[in-house]
């Protein structure tokens, strides 16, 4: 005997609202830059991935944030939202935060200066370090933007090299590309 | 080497038809929704205290079978208890959870067979156990010995 839709989506649903969920996530399978993986906790969005591989992601998630993880469609609905306000040219700033609890101090500390890079505009490796506290550390920085867990959220996509080369980007230059242009940064 | 606990969802993923398909035999199909909902929201309940991830299979079905005894009782007048109409573990089932120990423990009381099954069988923690249950890592001890002493007392 196979569950119906209805009483899958209930179950799903009941758990996150029980509070049971270490992470509730979905695949967003259409937006402009590809499917995406999306992960929230009771602190805020955990995970964006680009082109994901759920079986890989969902041991990864489980490992960093508890094995309690669900697909389930209501907790992803607000980042839904703001991710379709983003896209459309509609929403220059998420309201949700992101939740980096998980992530190493010195990476958390980038991360936080990363956030504060506004819409449009973009910055440096090498000006993220010295705002970091670690100004020889621009090559450091290329690796904690390559890990970011919530990229878009937290835009690496505007840091680029000091040369004005975008240099790449986790999920591929061409959505890096993509991500600018819709922010105006670039032509 | 132990068996890492999956994710929840694969876990889900695997066992849901399986324990719908022995909660419909049980309840019939519009209690089995239920049933079925509270099954996994008990499993979820205790999934981040498990040790590891084997015999999740009988731990599903022992929650679910759990769950099928506690909604005969709702339905059944206070103090009437008659073992013939009461619902099977899933010992019985076409695939058998328990099999081994299934001979020995066949007369134990439910709660009692179902918490030896599980420790002795399964190697299964307490507080797993008392999840499957629906009672506290405890009670489930209290169980697992109170089943052994019954067994004791049958073979002598």
């Amino acid at each position: 005997m196979t569950i119906s839709p209805s009483l899958d989506e209930r179950f799903r649903a009941a758990a996150a609202a029980e509070g049971l969920l270490d992470v509730a996530y979905d695949v967003f399978e259409d937006t402009p830059v590809g499917p995406l993986l999306v992960g929230v906790t009771d602190h805020g969005v955990c995970r964006i991935s680009y082109d994901p591989d759920p079986e890989r992601e969902l041991e990864e998630l489980a490992r960093l944030h508890g094995p309690r993880v669900l697909r389930s469609a209501r907790p992803v609905d607000r980042l839904h939202r703001e991710l379709d306000e983003y896209f459309a040219g509609r929403r220059r700033h998420f309201d949700l935060e992101p939740d980096i609890r998980v992530v190493p101090e010195f990476n958390r500390r980038v991360l936080e200066e990363l956030a504060r890079v506004e819409y449009g505009e973009t910055t440096t490796y090498g000006a993220l370090a010295a705002r970091s506290g670690s100004p020889h550390a621009a090559r450091a920085v290329g690796t904690v933007m390559n890990r970011n867990p919530v990229p878009i959220v937290l835009p690496c996509h505007r840091v680029i090299g000091a040369s004005g080369k975008l240099v790449g980007y986790g999920g591929g230059l061409e959505r890096k590309v993509m991500l600018l242009r819709l922010e105006g940064a670039i032509l | 080497m132990e068996v890492a606990v999956p994710p929840f969802e694969v876990f889900y993923e695997r066992h849901k038809d399986e324990v719908m398909a022995f909660l419909g035999r049980r309840l019939g199909r519009e209690r089995a929704e239920d049933a079925f909902q509270e099954t996994f929201l008990r499993a979820l309940r205790a999934y981040h205290r498990l040790d590891h991830g084997e015999h999740l299979r009988a731990w599903a079905l022992t929650i679910a079978s759990r769950i099928v005894l506690d909604d005969f009782r709702r339905r059944r007048p206070a103090g009437v208890t008659n073992a013939a109409e009461m619902p099977e573990l899933a010992t019985r089932d076409a695939r058998p959870a328990y099999e081994e120990l299934a001979p020995l423990t066949d007369g134990l009381p439910q709660k009692e067979r179902a918490a030896v099954v599980l420790r002795y069988g399964y190697g299964l923690s307490y507080d797993e156990i008392g999840a499957a249950l629906g009672s506290t890592g405890s009670a489930a001890r209290q169980a697992a010995s109170a089943g052994v002493r019954r067994l004791r007392k049958e073979q002598t």
